[in-house]
């Protein structure tokens, strides 16, 4: 009797020892992952790195990420970055940079947009939303004005 | 005094008491309308907060509305109170009065002109002969063949019209004497529109005031008063049904539902005062200033020489013209709904071609309603998607990009877009895959994480059991 | 002691620390054993969801960062891009709604068993301020992630505060570091939640914790009058391996609901969107809301929130001085009136609480 005490009582703190720790692993696993750093340095959404200054001549433009919707950064013939949201105003469709004739423009109702985002032309009724441009290096940074 | 006039005079004399009447109905009701104003504002006055104050603008809408001044009574009081034609017509009351009510509203009236700066005769005559005498200009009342020229003695006057707005065209009498209406005007046919059938008379209001009868969303109804009215159009060889079909068709929608401004109404195709049917040719310009790509495209493409030399209409011969609907991906191939077989039948290289485009584009759709419903999955479950929803965003893009391709009427060509578009697609499938997974992942910690827990509270449950048993 | 003492290490530590009195105490200390002892456990889940809430907190801190421009993305940072930032934020968010419910559970268990009595009226006293603590912590915590429910619920509660008589002003202009709630009353909330209120807060703790220790448990009246000699167990390992089973099982449920129900975001505050229809404050609030909400504008000569917030002001002080006020219970003697004020308080938050979440 003593002896099935004995071994009941050895199971007893093996399962309790064992669960404890599994537990304590269960908190500890995740709190240490949380403090390994993760793969982007900071918050995305207030400012993304929009492209590189070496990458966009004159006269041209790109889209880029920001957040989840699409934004687009042209750089005017003059060299100057200029970035607003992409989103055509009108259906929104995702607008582009047109080299020669220097606007931005929706390709599926034709709308043009001046190089400060103001429509100029077709059905756009608003003007594209503005975000500010800071260059940091080669680096060029969007952000939400 | 003649017996006509005489007559006139009479019946203007019996009409004097209903004037008075109104008259007197007229003072009452404003100052019913002042006290009403006033206590509303003494109201205001008071310190209570929770009173509108004279400045809100629930105060301001709810005040009675004054007459409109026109600015030449501001100006020169002078001739104002010489505007004998507004003072006898007001007291007039009835017909004879409703060209006075309905100025108020009127464009020229509220820029300064009055009744005698278009039909003529003496304001400042007291005497009603004289004041209407055609001795002195009078023109009364013009015929609908006078109508174009009555509008034109400003209208079509550069130097005049530049006073007024430099960017005013001056064109349109000209352009209206082209129009079908213009032409058939001239050989007599007195049911044709001129200006006053669309821009209303009296109280014509600026083409930019929504409540005119030519602003966007109201020109298909104008036009439709009587190209839908099957009785006045039994006449003429054309159609009355077109008012219906447009108002059928994806742009009839966009103007009409969305409030689209910039969607074709009637006179964006036909032109308003030189309306005509357009010709074959220049459909496709008129299509073609929205849709430019499809127009370029289909400029390039092998049908437009085809269809010039069949004389067909470029794109309604695939859109229609006045019911054109959202176009569907059932239009191309070699389907019940599909356009292409109407000319490509079996075993021309050209069926196959619409046969296989369709197929394309059909994966395409596949691809990214299977990625959009994976996506919106992992969306609903919690799982932060904005990546994928990017990529999305972007094949969708593509997709429309491919569909505008068609208009190449080119497999080739076609692939060149859908390849890049099915392969965002399933990158964006992909990364709902991820999310899922993740999701998977959540589930299955959190599952071995509770059993864990649930064998620490057993483990617990016996040690406690086990040290307060009896003897222990 | 001699089973402690076989380990080496423990001596080592008990000659160096001087442990001896804790271990006293431990070994002492007995838990009453009656019809009313699982309300004595809610004390210690309260406890250990505020260690929770101190754990993922301080983890929480490493991303967040405390401005407008800011607030809102490094939450949103910290629930997709940190790994196992959702998990933490959620936590955290569960356990701060959990808290405060087992918190309400205990007071009103300390309270309608009458345990304030003498010699514990300072326990109960800093209890009721832990109480208020928790709800500042709560007020505070909530505006942090700057999303467009929290702000308006900030902007209606801070106005409710200027409601005050004669120092509303100031107390507005106080929590919203200015007139208006703005990227500033944020930065001031995220002091009072990370700092000064977790400072006050480990204060009074510490002390509420030792007096409960110093008192132990109390036995409610009408247990005492039944049974002469109450049974008990000891608090270690009896009382404490109970305790820890349920910590386990709170620990199990936040990971379920923190996994299965993220706390959601919602959209990021814009200070010129109109108000969102139906705001509400967090269900806690919820009862002082629906009151004042449902006052008449004016009542005699006062206006009807002015009232409301006097009255709960004078509610909160006499919530704070019930041991000194119920002088039947100091007496020994029995006592109706008191138990009779907090069944209709009890009723009154549940019904108010109901009838808020329903309107």
């Amino acid at each position: 009797m003593p002896e099935v005490e004995t071994r009941r009582r050895r199971f007893i703190n093996f399962l309790l020892g064992t669960s404890l720790g599994a537990t304590l692993i269960a908190i500890i696993y995740p709190i240490i992952k949380f403090l390994v750093p993760p793969r982007v340095a900071e918050s995305a959404a207030s400012s993304v790195v929009a492209g590189k200054v070496s990458e966009l001549p004159p006269n041209s433009g790109k889209i880029f990420k920001f957040g989840s919707r699409p934004g687009i950064l042209i750089r005017t013939p003059t060299g100057e970055f200029r970035a607003f949201s992409a989103i055509c105003t009108h259906l929104q469709c995702t607008v582009q940079y047109r080299p020669d004739l220097r606007q931005i423009w929706c390709a599926c109702h034709n709308g043009h947009y001046d190089l400060n985002g103001r429509n100029i032309a077709g059905p756009p009724p608003r003007p594209l939303e503005k975000y500010v441009v800071n260059i940091r290096g080669d680096e060029i940074i969007v952000s939400r004005g | 005094m003649n017996t006509n006039r005489l007559q006139h005079y009479r019946s203007w004399r019996g009409r004097r008491s209903q004037a008075k009447l109104a008259v007197i109905l007229m003072f009452v009701f404003s100052l019913i309308s002042i006290w009403s104003f006033s206590d509303g504002l003494t109201a205001s006055g008071g310190s209570d907060p929770g009173v509108l104050s004279p400045t809100d603008p629930a105060l301001v809408l709810a005040r009675p509305s004054e007459p409109m001044t026109p600015a030449v009574e501001k100006q020169s009081g002078e001739k104002a109170k010489k505007d004998t034609c507004v003072q006898c017509h007001r007291e007039m009351g009835d017909e004879l009065a409703a060209p006075v009510t309905a100025m108020q509203h009127d464009i020229h009236y509220q820029r300064g002109l009055s009744c005698a700066d278009c039909h003529g005769g003496d304001p400042t005559e007291e005497d009603m002969d004289r004041a209407m005498d055609p001795r002195r200009g009078f023109v009364g009342r013009p015929t609908p063949q006078d109508i174009p020229r009555f509008c034109g003695k400003c209208h079509s006057n550069a130097e005049f019209m530049k006073k007024y707005n430099p960017r005013l065209r001056v064109d349109q009498e000209a352009e209206y004497y082209t129009s079908i209406h213009g032409k058939r005007l001239v050989q007599g046919d007195r049911k044709v529109a001129t200006c006053i059938s669309c821009h209303g008379y009296h109280g014509i209001r600026a083409v930019s005031d929504p409540q005119a009868p030519v602003y966007p969303t109201n020109v298909a109804r104008t036009c439709g008063r009587c190209h839908a009215n099957a009785g006045y159009m039994r006449s003429y060889s054309i159609p009355h049904d077109q008012l219906e079909k447009w108002q059928a068709s994806v742009h009839a929608e966009a103007l009409l539902k969305k409030n689209d401004l910039s969607a074709p109404t009637c006179n964006d195709c036909h032109g308003n005062h030189g309306a005509v049917p357009p010709g074959v040719t220049s459909v496709a310009n008129v299509c073609g200033a929205c849709h430019t790509r499809q127009a370029e495209l289909f400029r390039k493409s092998p049908h437009k020489p085809a269809f010039d030399e069949m004389g067909l209409g470029e794109c309604l011969v695939c859109h229609g013209n006045h019911e054109i609907h959202h176009p569907s991906d059932e239009m191309l191939g070699v389907g019940d709904q599909a356009t292409c077989v109407a000319c490509h039948s079996e075993g021309e290289p050209a069926y196959q071609a619409a046969q296989t485009m369709r197929q394309m584009i059909d994966q395409m759709v596949r691809e990214l309603n299977q990625a959009e419903a994976l996506v919106d999955r992992a969306a609903r479950a919690g799982m932060e998607v904005s990546r994928a929803k990017f990529e999305l965003n972007d094949a969708h893009d593509k997709l429309i990009n491919a569909r505008v391709v068609i208009h190449t009427f080119s497999v080739d060509e076609l692939q060149k877009v859908v390849t890049p578009g099915i392969d965002t697609a399933k990158k964006a499938h992909r990364m709902g895959v991820e999310a899922l997974n993740e999701l998977q992942f959540r589930r299955k910690g959190l599952a071995a994480s509770l059993v864990v827990i649930f064998l620490a509270v057993i483990g617990l449950y016996l040690k406690i059991r086990q040290i307060e048993r009896p003897g222990a | 002691m001699e089973a402690i003492t076989k380990h080496g290490w423990l001596t080592w530590l008990n000659d160096r620390l001087g442990l001896d009195p804790l271990i006293e105490l431990a070994r002492e200390k007995e838990v009453p054993i009656h019809r009313h002892t699982i309300w004595y456990y809610f004390g210690g889940m309260t406890l250990f969801l505020f260690i929770v809430q101190v754990t993922t907190g301080a983890l929480l801190l490493l991303y967040y960062r405390p401005s407008a421009e800011t607030a809102f993305e490094s939450v949103q940072f910290i629930m997709t891009e940190v790994s196992f930032g959702w998990l933490v934020r959620s936590i955290h968010s569960w356990s701060a709604n959990l808290m405060i419910a087992m918190l309400f559970v205990h007071m009103f268990s300390v309270y309608l068993l009458k345990a304030y009595r003498p010699p514990r009226e300072l326990t109960w006293v800093t209890g009721v301020l832990l109480f208020f603590i928790v709800l500042a912590f709560g007020f505070s915590g909530y505006l942090l992630p700057w999303n467009k429910l929290a702000f308006f619920a900030t902007k209606v509660g801070t106005e409710i505060a200027g409601v005050v008589p004669v120092i509303g002003h100031f107390l507005l202009r106080f929590l919203r570091g200015g007139d208006e709630v703005t990227g500033g009353t944020l930065t001031r909330f995220f002091g009072f939640h990370v700092a000064i209120l977790p400072a006050l807060a480990t204060f009074i703790l510490t002390v509420h914790v030792w007096l409960v220790q110093r008192h132990g448990m109390s036995v409610p009246p009408s247990v005492e009058r039944q049974t002469q000699n109450v049974k008990t167990m000891k608090f270690f390992p009896n009382f404490l391996l109970r305790d820890a089973m349920g910590w386990l099982i709170a620990l199990g449920a936040l990971a379920a609901l923190a996994a299965l129900f993220p706390w959601e975001l919602g959209e990021k505050a814009d200070p010129f969107a109109p108000a969102p229809a139906g705001i509400k404050p967090e269900w806690y609030f919820l009862f002082m809301f629906q009151t004042l909400r449902l006052l008449p504008s004016h009542i005699l000569f006062i206006e009807g929130e002015v009232l409301g917030v006097l009255v709960f002001g004078l509610g909160a002080v006499f919530w704070l001085l019930v041991p000194f006020l119920d002088k039947e219970s100091i007496r020994g003697q029995r006592e109706r009136v008191f138990t009779f004020i907090g069944v209709v308080i009890l009723l009154y938050i549940a019904a108010m609480t109901i009838v808020g979440y329903l309107s």
